[in-house]
C-alpha cells in the first residue's frame, strides 16, 4: 500500500500554497513529521472546538488512517472560507452543536465507534453534504495528498515521456506493433 | 498561433454564413466553407483560452473550459442522482470539447447505420437507419483521417503505450482479445508544425503541447487566415430568425457585454452540441413554429443518446500510475461488433481511462465516503482503469426540453435532460462490467471496482438526421427538413448512437457538409 513520503520540498511547496496562515505550529518547523496532534487550524468563522470537530467528523467521513491531519485541515480552512456566508456558517455550527447535543456533551469526547454511528445516523443530511461536498474536492487536490497517494500530477511540458509513463516492469512488454516507439527526435528532459 | 480576425463583418451583411458553436462541427465547417471563399461569421459562447493557458489542476481546469451555466435532469439515469446540474461535462471555449476530448478517432462500422433493419424493432427504443451510409462518409473519413494524423492511418505509428495500456495489454492477451494503442488523433511524430505527445496525462484539461488536434489549434486560426471567417467569443446566442417565407434570417446573441446584437445570415449552422442545440431550436419558437424552429416533426430534442458508459477500475499488487501519459492508451474493439447473443443488441469499446487524484475522488463514487470509498483511493497508484462506451437505444422519452422554472444568466429557459436506461442498455452495461473485470482479473488484479457513468461527454440525437421529414429534424447532409437555409453541424444530427466515440464522425460529416453548402450557395440553392 501507499505510504506517506512527504518530502521537504513536497511539504514546503504545499505551505506556500496553502497551509502557511492556515496551520498553527505547535512546535515548531519540526511539526511536519510530527504527530497528528501538534497541528492546530486558524479558523474565521469557528472557534477551536468547532473546527476541531469539522477535523474529526471529516476523518470519518474519508478514512484514511496514515494522512496526516495537516491534510484534513485543509478540508476545515474551506469550510472556514465557505462560511464567510452566514447560511452556511450558521448550518455548519448547528449541525456540530446537534452533534454535540446529541452525545451529551461533546461528540469529540465519545470513542471512535459511537462518533462513527452518529455519523452514519446523519449521512445524507445537509450539513453532511456540505462538509462531504468540500471535503471531496479539498482534501485531494493539494500537493500533501499528491505525495501522500502517489499521484504525480502535473510535471513541466516535457510530462511523462521520459519520467516513467511506461516503466512498469511486472508485466511483459507488449510488442511494437501493439504499442509504438518513443519519437526518435525526442530527449529525456 | 494566431487567433486574430484579419476581416470583420458587419452585422447587416446578410451574405454570411453563421456558424454557431467552434467545436468538432462548427470549427471544422467554419473553416470548410472559408476555404471556399465563403463569408463566415463564427459564433462562440466561450472564450479564447489557447494552449498556454491550460492547467493541470484538474479542478481548476474544470472551471476554465466546461460548459457550467445550469442544466437539470430527470429520469433514472445514475447521473441525475450524483450530478443533478452536470448532466453533460462538455466545454465552453474557444475549440468546444475538442479541447477536452481524448482524441480517439473511430469510424462507425458500416451495419450500424443500419441499426434499425440490422437489429430489428426493439420495443421502447426509437431505432431508425440514417439517410446515408458507410460509404457516404467513406472519403470524408479518410480525409478526416489524414486532416488528424490519425495513428495507424496512412502510415503514422501507434502512440508508444504507457502502464494503463500494458495492463490492459496483458489481460486482453489471455481472453484472446485484440489490444493496441488505437487510433488517435494526436502525433505520434512531429507533424503540421504541431509536435509530438509528451505523455503528460492531461489530455481532457486541454492539451499544453497542441500533439493533440483540436479545432482550437487547426481549424479556427487557418480559417481566420483565409480572411474569410470572422470569429466573435462569448457570444451566446439566445434566438435564430426568421422571415414570413419560413427562411432564417440571422441570430440573436448576447455579446461578452451582455448586450443583445443581431447578425443576419445567409445561412445558419448550429453546433452547440445536442444540448444546446435542441435548446437553440426550442427557444427559437414562434407564432410560425410553435414548437420551436424546424420542430413540426416533434422530433426536436427526442432520441437524446449518450452512449452506454461506465468504467472498470482494477487495483494491483504493483504500482501503475495510471496518470501517467495518453488518456486512452489502449483500445480492445472485439465486443464493437453486433452479435444477438450476448443478449443484447449493438456492441461497445473498451478504453483506457486515467483520472488524475482529484478526479478520480470525485467520479470513482459519486457521494461515496466511509471505508469502502477510501479503500480504493488508498489504492490511487496502483489502479489501471478502463472506459466501457457503446451503443445506446435512441427513445423518444429520452430528450432534452426547456425548463421555464429555472433560466440561466442571460433569463432564457436552461435545458433538462431526462434520460431512462433501455434494458438493452442496461444488459449491455452488466456484460461489458464482466468482460472488463476478466481483463483485469486475468491481469493479476486483487480488487475491482465497476465505477458508474459519468457525465456525458458523447451527447448524440436530438436532432437527428432521417430520409423521411416526418421521422427526423434534418437530411443526410444536415439541412433541416422545414428550413432550407437552417443546418445542424454537430453530433445532434446522430440517427443511432454507434459504438464509437463520435468526434471523427462529427468531423467526417462536418467536411462533407461544408462542401455540399458550398455547392448548394453557388447554386444559389441557398
Amino acid at each position: 500500500m501507499t505510504h506517506p513520503s512527504l518530502s521537504r520540498r513536497v511539504f514546503l511547496k504545499a505551505s506556500g500554497g496553502t497551509l502557511v496562515g492556515t496551520l498553527a505550529f505547535a512546535n515548531g518547523a519540526i511539526a511536519m513529521l510530527a504527530p497528528s496532534t501538534s497541528w492546530a487550524v486558524t479558523t474565521e468563522q469557528f472557534d477551536d472546538h468547532q473546527a476541531r470537530t469539522l477535523l474529526i467528523f471529516t476523518r470519518h467521513l474519508l478514512p484514511h488512517d496514515t494522512l496526516e491531519d495537516a491534510v484534513y485541515a485543509l478540508v476545515v480552512k474551506d469550510l472556514d472560507r465557505q462560511a464567510a456566508d452566514p447560511q452556511v456558517r450558521q448550518q455548519l455550527t448547528n449541525g456540530i452543536a446537534t452533534l454535540d447535543r446529541q452525545a451529551g456533551g461533546e461528540w469529540l469526547a465519545l470513542n471512535e465507534d459511537d462518533r462513527q454511528a452518529q455519523v452514519e445516523a446523519i449521512s445524507g443530511s445537509p450539513f453532511f453534504k456540505t462538509v462531504h461536498g468540500s471535503a471531496i474536492v479539498a482534501l485531494y487536490n493539494n500537493p500533501l495528498a499528491f505525495a501522500h497517494f502517489g499521484y504525480g500530477g502535473g510535471v513541466d511540458d516535457s510530462g511523462y515521456l521520459h519520467r516513467g509513463f511506461s516503466d512498469i516492469t511486472w508485466l511483459p512488454e507488449p510488442p511494437i506493433a501493439a504499442s509504438g516507439t518513443i519519437p526518435v527526435d525526442s530527449t529525456p528532459a | 498561433m494566431d487567433y486574430t480576425n484579419q476581416r470583420t463583418f458587419d452585422h447587416d451583411d446578410d451574405g454570411v454564413v453563421v456558424v454557431i458553436g467552434s467545436g468538432a462541427g462548427g470549427g471544422t465547417l467554419a473553416n470548410g466553407l472559408a476555404q471556399q471563399g465563403i463569408k463566415v461569421v463564427l459564433l462562440e459562447a466561450g472564450g479564447l483560452h489557447t494552449r498556454t493557458d491550460f492547467h493541470t489542476d484538474e479542478w481548476r481546469a474544470y472551471e476554465q473550459l466546461s460548459w457550467l451555466d445550469p442544466r437539470t435532469t430527470s429520469g433514472s439515469w445514475r447521473v441525475a442522482q450524483d450530478f443533478p446540474n452536470l448532466p453533460a461535462w462538455i466545454c465552453k471555449t474557444v475549440g468546444g470539447s475538442t479541447t477536452h476530448w481524448s482524441a480517439c478517432s473511430l469510424r462507425i462500422q458500416p451495419h450500424e447505420f443500419e441499426a434499425r433493419t440490422r437489429y430489428g424493432d426493439l420495443e421502447g427504443a426509437t431505432l431508425l437507419d440514417w439517410p446515408i451510409g458507410y460509404d457516404d462518409l467513406a472519403p470524408y473519413y479518410d480525409r478526416a483521417e489524414k486532416r488528424l494524423n490519425v495513428t495507424r492511418t496512412n502510415d503514422i505509428p501507434g502512440l508508444p503505450g504507457n502502464n494503463n495500456f500494458k495492463v490492459m495489454y496483458s489481460g486482453a492477451q489471455k481472453l484472446g482479445y485484440e489490444c493496441n494503442t488505437g487510433h488517435m488523433a494526436i502525433n505520434s511524430r512531429e507533424m503540421d508544425s504541431r509536435g509530438h505527445c509528451q505523455q503528460r496525462g492531461f489530455c481532457f484539461q486541454g492539451c499544453r503541447s497542441g500533439a493533440k488536434w483540436s479545432t482550437l489549434n487547426t481549424e479556427i486560426p487557418e480559417a481566420l487566415a483565409t480572411g474569410n471567417c470572422e470569429m466573435r467569443t462569448r457570444a451566446h446566442v439566445a434566438e435564430i430568425t426568421h422571415d414570413a417565407s419560413g427562411k432564417v434570417t440571422g441570430v440573436s446573441y448576447f455579446d461578452g457585454n451582455g448586450e443583445m446584437q443581431h447578425q443576419k445570415a445567409r445561412v445558419v449552422a448550429v453546433a452547440g452540441n445536442s444540448i444546446e442545440t435542441p435548446r437553440l431550436l426550442l427557444n427559437s419558437a414562434s407564432t410560425q413554429f410553435p414548437d420551436g424552429l424546424a420542430n413540426g416533426s416533434g422530433h426536436v430534442g427526442k432520441h437524446y443518446m449518450r452512449h452506454m458508459t461506465g468504467s472498470v477500475y482494477a487495483a494491483f499488487e504493483q504500482p501503475v500510475h495510471m496518470y501517467r501519459g495518453t488518456v486512452m492508451a489502449g483500445i480492445i474493439p472485439d465486443e464493437a461488433r453486433h452479435d444477438d447473443g450476448r443478449g443484447f443488441a449493438g456492441g461497445y469499446e473498451m478504453e483506457t481511462i486515467a483520472l488524475g487524484l482529484p478526479l478520480a475522488a470525485a467520479f470513482l463514487n459519486p457521494g461515496g465516503w466511509g471505508r469502502d470509498f477510501t479503500r480504493m483511493i488508498d489504492q490511487y497508484d496502483h489502479l489501471a482503469a478502463m472506459w466501457l462506451v457503446g451503443e445506446d437505444m435512441p427513445r423518444d422519452t429520452n430528450r432534452v426540453t426547456l425548463n421555464h422554472d429555472v433560466r440561466d444568466q442571460h433569463g432564457l429557459p436552461v435545458a433538462n435532460v431526462h434520460y431512462d436506461d433501455h434494458d438493452n442498455d442496461i444488459a449491455m452495461r452488466n456484460h461489458a462490467y464482466q468482460q472488463g473485470s476478466d481483463v483485469y482479473r486475468a491481469a493479476g488484479a486483487v480488487d475491482i471496482y465497476e465505477v458508474p457513468p459519468y457525465p456525458s461527454t458523447h451527447n448524440l440525437g436530438t436532432c437527428r438526421m432521417s430520409e423521411k421529414p416526418e421521422d427526423g429534424v434534418c437530411n443526410g447532409f444536415g439541412q433541416t427538413h422545414e428550413v432550407s437555409n437552417l443546418f445542424i453541424s454537430d453530433g445532434s444530427q446522430f440517427t443511432t448512437s454507434a459504438a464509437e466515440n463520435p468526434t471523427l464522425t462529427i468531423i467526417a460529416m462536418a467536411m462533407r457538409q461544408a462542401e455540399h453548402i458550398g455547392e448548394r450557395m453557388k447554386a444559389r440553392a441557398i
